[in-house]
């Protein structure tokens, strides 16, 4: 690596030694917390549009967790924050324009 | 015309990073991005599948919920691993580091292996597609024969999903071992490679698929001949993005494709 880039690298390994291990060990808990109660609910046989809202939120709540603790994003600059994960929910929000495409093939009757 | 130079020694002259952290950070999340884009776009076609067929089957009983259940504990633990590895290397503790690598792919393969269980369950009872070998005895007479018929798509869209996550954790596992191991993991690689490829029936698709073992031992020892070093905590760092990156793509598939396709009686 370049001299700067070391730098910088050695700066950010020792940023990452102020955050307490604890926090690790927590979130992973509620990780499988999570994961638990996602299973539970399948067991219960709930309403599908139901089950799927929660599900969803469920993960995204997971993800969000992956990405700040375990990624380390929550602890990155505001720049780099904002920059990628406002691009990346952009463009998969995008994608959902295929979505009521689907729901028009089930009303022209195709079976 | 003169050329004027700039002095370049001191890393204090060099303009601040942009995004406070360096470029192999930079990269490795970038490629993340547009990965996300992949398995976004993945996701999403499995979703209108589902939303456009009205006869969408349900077909994993209890016993895959709880296969499934299994596979994201072991990943959820490979990423606390995996970030205590980074911890550990950011600490300078490179044997403690070097064993939460070793824990993080051990999860890797248990996850791998299961998947692999699940799929030939899966094949076994009929769920198939074109390009799968054909089992010896004809065709199968499994509870899937008529959903591989009926609703090919979900058969086409279940594989390209759960199989393009299975070839990342793979990739991944190869990857942490190049990191903790270096060039000694290589014959550690080919022996997996001969495993899976000898021990596995021919009309089983994990026959051919064992091949990506030995391309990705190809293109390791080309990569380790050309530039070999030593992986500092940097490299640990950015293994541990792409790493949590696969354990992130699972926490959608296993409630989107699993779970809201269960059948509970």
């Amino acid at each position: 690596m370049e001299p700067d880039q070391i730098v910088i690298a050695e700066r950010v390994a020792e940023e990452q030694l102020h955050h307490g291990k604890g926090q690790f060990y927590w979130v992973w808990i509620a990780l499988l917390v999570m994961t638990a109660i996602e299973v539970y609910l399948t067991y219960q046989n709930l309403q599908p549009v139901r089950m799927l809202t929660i599900l969803m939120g469920l993960s995204l709540i997971k993800a969000a967790l992956i990405i700040g603790y375990f990624m380390h994003m929550k602890f990155e600059v505001s720049r780099m924050k904002w920059l990628t994960m406002a691009s990346l929910v952009v463009c998969l929000a995008l994608m959902m324009i295929f979505f009521p495409d689907a729901l028009r093939i089930l009303s022209l009757g195709v079976k | 015309m003169s050329e004027a130079t700039l002095p370049h020694e001191v890393p204090s002259v060099y303009e601040p990073s942009l995004f406070g952290t360096y470029s192999k950070k930079i990269g490795m999340w970038l490629f993340l991005m547009s990965d996300s884009l992949t398995f976004g776009a993945l996701l999403y076609a499995y979703s209108y599948g589902r939303i456009s067929t009205p006869n969408w089957p349900t077909p994993f009983h209890s016993e895959s919920i709880v296969n499934a259940t299994i596979m994201t504990a072991f990943l959820l633990t490979s990423s606390l691993t995996m970030v205590l590895a980074v911890r550990a290397s950011a600490e300078g503790n490179a044997r403690s580091q070097r064993l939460w690598i070793l824990a993080t792919m051990a999860c890797g393969m248990g996850f791998v292996l299961l998947h692999g269980r699940e799929w030939s369950k899966l094949i076994s009872e009929g769920l198939s597609l074109p390009v799968f070998p054909k089992p010896p005895g004809g065709a199968a007479a499994g509870e899937f024969v008529s959903v591989s018929k009926d609703v090919p798509q979900f058969a086409a869209t279940f594989f390209g999903l759960t199989g393009m996550h299975m070839l990342h954790v793979t990739l991944g596992v190869v990857y942490l071992g190049i990191v903790a191991l270096r060039k000694y993991f290589i014959p550690i690689l080919l022996a997996f490679w001969l495993l899976a490829w000898l021990g596995t029936p021919a009309y089983s698709p994990f026959h051919y698929g064992a091949h990506v073992l030995l391309l990705a031992a190809i293109v390791c020892t080309i990569i380790l001949w050309l530039k070999p070093k030593i992986y500092d905590s940097s490299d640990v760092e950015v293994a541990g993005l792409y790493w949590h990156f696969v354990d992130l793509v699972w926490m959608f598939i296993f409630p989107l494709v699993y779970l809201m396709s269960a059948k509970i009686l």
